[in-house]
């Protein structure tokens, strides 16, 4: 089956070099529509990184970014989000002073096709507000149609964060370690969220939470000094020696210990 | 502010807001009568569109432009051109659009400079658009055809048939033109915040890196904001040509620029109407703020000073804060201290005044005499006690002040808290 469908995202000898220093040394992927895909690996490994060159936050130094097989290295990130692919990020990305509501509505127009225009009233785009209102209920932030953003609390704003990555209606979602800085109880229900919302698109997050990761994914990519160590199902990669040796071995021992 | 998305675009309130407004306008010279009087009613007019055209950038879109009287400037110019070309039958259009002209050339201009200077935000946006200003300000002095060299460029705005008996020779009629335009501008502006554009120049302003994350290139909203901008920017200048009929290099100066930014902060860049508040504030300092005191331009600068360390967002911040107090019924029990506030803040002004006069007495009046009157007390700039005695007046004034603040913020701290629990309570139950 997965031989007749188009890989939804795929990288080819992805490279990026800082100075002297190379970062992605030559990653291989292919994600098929639909797959939910974490991405783990040790603090600079290259996990951001590599969310980065595909977002089109950085351009990769070599190699090439497929997105529904059409490249988008080098292409800037709004070309990029309007083909199709949307990201969260690490540390809150939101606007501030606007509120929740209009945060979600920024997230919705340009994919309803009213691009830069002057002449229509916001509060006639039937379409947009509808859209927003519903985002705003899928992420449980429906009593805060008014409050500004940066008012609103931790948790609150990484649901925000979520709403207005998935606003425009990317089919493939980036997740830059959502439940980061959260609590345990935080973190469970905040993964019931991610797969809700996310149902039926294609999803990379990165995470640090094995339990997350291991709830969430279909598969796992094992990233470990810019290279993908292992890429395959939960259940083969914990028993992959090599990504037991390198990796996994200790961050289970530091999830069970409760940090990460 | 708030429910902006619920809001019906019809709401009564809103009739309500702009029929006051466009009352006043209509009113206003049957108050203010007198010659000096409509000049100043018109120059706030001219004002008040240049000032929220600046804020678009400002305070809707966080650019920091210290350029933006090349805009209205080079639109006065072209008004000014209209106008003579106007005059000779060269150019078929009546006096009244000649304002659109300028509106004209601003969007021009801006459509041309604005390419350099959006392509970045932030500090490099706001020193291209310092540079720009300094280009164009030479330029003024090295094209003596187009700026006129240091007369500047006159016209004469009675000109053509009189349309229902309306010639604009009468400054009155000069200034209903520069209503109706201001009206129109002010409607067109307010309008401009509750579109796509609007909104996700906000967006740019909070967040541009995010902005490209849900598809839009800030460049292109950065630049075409600016280009609007220059657009009401221009229309402004225009309107001053008209009412001047004389226009010279300053218009482009980098001190035009420095006080369309000065008062829209003062004003207050964070709600749509504080640059209404700075356009009012500005004329009133630059025509009669100025006739009252050689050292304005001091005063004005500790006020600045004084605002962007206390009050950021402005006095419309400050009429904001004061209002969401009073709707919570708790305005009066701050009135007492308010009233203390006032009273040791302007003992202590008229210390510290005292001795700024004695001081530009002495520098600009020395023909005079020592003795000067100030706030109807006669003083000596060359005593001793006049001295000593603005000192003690000024120490025992910011002294009380000083008090009578500290006092205040707690009161303030207090008040907000109640707010805030009153608020909870509410959403809560």
């Amino acid at each position: 089956m997965s031989a007749l469908l188009k890989p939804a995202l795929e990288l080819k000898n992805l490279r990026k070099s800082f100075g002297k220093t190379e970062i992605i040394r030559g990653i291989n992927l292919a994600v098929n529509p639909g797959e939910r895909v974490a991405i783990i690996g040790p603090n600079g490994a290259g996990k951001s990184t590599l969310f980065n060159l595909i977002s089109g936050r950085f351009e990769p130094t070599s190699g090439e970014v497929l997105l529904n097989g059409t490249r988008i290295d080098g292409k800037k990130p709004f070309e990029i989000n309007r083909l199709g692919l949307s990201r969260s990020f690490q540390i809150t990305n939101i606007f501030p002073k606007l509120s929740v509501f209009e945060n979600l509505r920024c997230s919705v127009l340009w994919s309803l096709g009213y691009r830069y225009t002057f002449f229509k009233f916001l509060a006639d785009l039937d379409d947009a507000n509808a859209r927003a209102e519903e985002l705003m209920q899928m992420i449980k932030l429906d009593k805060k149609h008014d409050v500004l953003a940066m008012n609103l609390t931790y948790a609150e704003q990484r649901a925000l964060e979520i709403g207005i990555t998935i606003g425009g209606g990317a089919g493939v979602i980036l997740l830059d370690e959502p439940t980061a800085g959260m609590s345990k109880s935080e973190t469970s229900r905040f993964i019931e969220l991610i797969k809700t919302v996310t149902e039926g698109k294609t999803l990379l997050t990165v995470e640090h939470d094995m339990g997350v990761v291991f709830g969430l994914a279909d598969k796992i990519a094992v990233v470990v000094y810019g290279e993908v160590l292992a890429f395959d199902t939960p259940d083969a990669v914990r028993a992959n020696a090599r990504v037991q040796e390198a990796y996994l071995g200790s961050a289970v021992a530091d999830a069970q210990a409760g940090g990460h | 502010m708030r429910n902006q998305s619920t809001s019906k675009r019809f709401n009564t309130g809103r009739w309500v807001t702009w029929g006051l407004f466009a009352l006043l306008l209509a009113l206003a010279p049957w108050f203010f009568t007198g010659g000096l009087a409509i000049t100043v009613l018109s120059q706030m007019g001219i004002a008040i569109i240049a000032c929220l055209s600046y804020n678009m950038l400002l305070g809707q879109g966080g650019m920091l432009s210290f350029g933006h009287a090349v805009y209205t400037g080079l639109g006065s110019f072209l008004a000014i051109h209209a106008l003579n070309s106007a005059s000779s039958g060269a150019l078929p259009i009546p006096v009244s659009l000649v304002p659109i002209a300028g509106g004209l050339a601003g969007m021009g201009f801006a459509v041309l400079f604005g390419y350099v200077t959006t392509r970045k935000s932030g500090t490099t946006f706001a020193m291209i658009t310092l540079g720009m200003s300094e280009l164009v300000f030479a330029m003024s002095l090295m094209i003596p055809e187009f700026f006129g060299g240091e007369g500047g460029v006159s016209g004469n705005r009675v000109t053509g048939q009189a349309f229902l008996g309306i010639t604009y020779g009468p400054p009155v009629q000069v200034y209903y033109l520069i209503a109706v335009y201001t009206f129109v501008s002010v409607v067109a502006m307010f309008a401009f915040t509750r579109t796509p554009l609007g909104r996700m120049l906000n967006a740019v302003r909070d967040n541009p890196e995010r902005v490209e994350f849900v598809g839009y290139n800030t460049q292109r909203i950065r630049y075409t904001a600016f280009i609007i901008a220059g657009f009401f920017a221009g229309i402004s200048g225009g309107l001053g040509a008209l009412n001047f009929e004389i226009v010279t290099a300053e218009v482009v100066g980098a001190a035009r620029s420095g006080a369309y930014l000065l008062f829209t902060f003062l004003g207050g860049a964070t709600f749509f109407f504080g640059p209404i508040i700075g356009a009012i504030l500005m004329v009133l300092a630059f025509v009669l703020f100025s006739e009252f005191t050689k050292a304005w331009l001091l005063y004005l600068g500790l006020i600045f000073l004084f605002m962007v360390m206390y009050a950021p967002g402005g006095i419309a911040s400050l009429i904001m804060m004061n209002l969401r107090v009073a709707s919570f019924g708790k305005l009066r029990q701050l009135l007492l201290s308010y009233l203390v506030l006032a009273v040791t803040g302007v003992i202590g002004l008229a210390g510290a005044a005292a001795m700024v006069e004695m001081t530009y007495h002495i520098q600009l009046n020395a023909g005079q005499g020592s003795g000067l009157v100030f706030l109807g007390a006669p003083l000596d700039a060359a005593s001793m006690g006049s001295w000593s005695g603005a000192v003690i007046v000024m120490l025992a004034g910011f002294g009380c002040f000083e008090l009578a603040r500290r006092k205040f913020a707690r009161q303030w701290s207090h008040v907000q808290g109640l707010i805030e629990q009153e608020i909870h309570e509410r959403s809560v139950s």
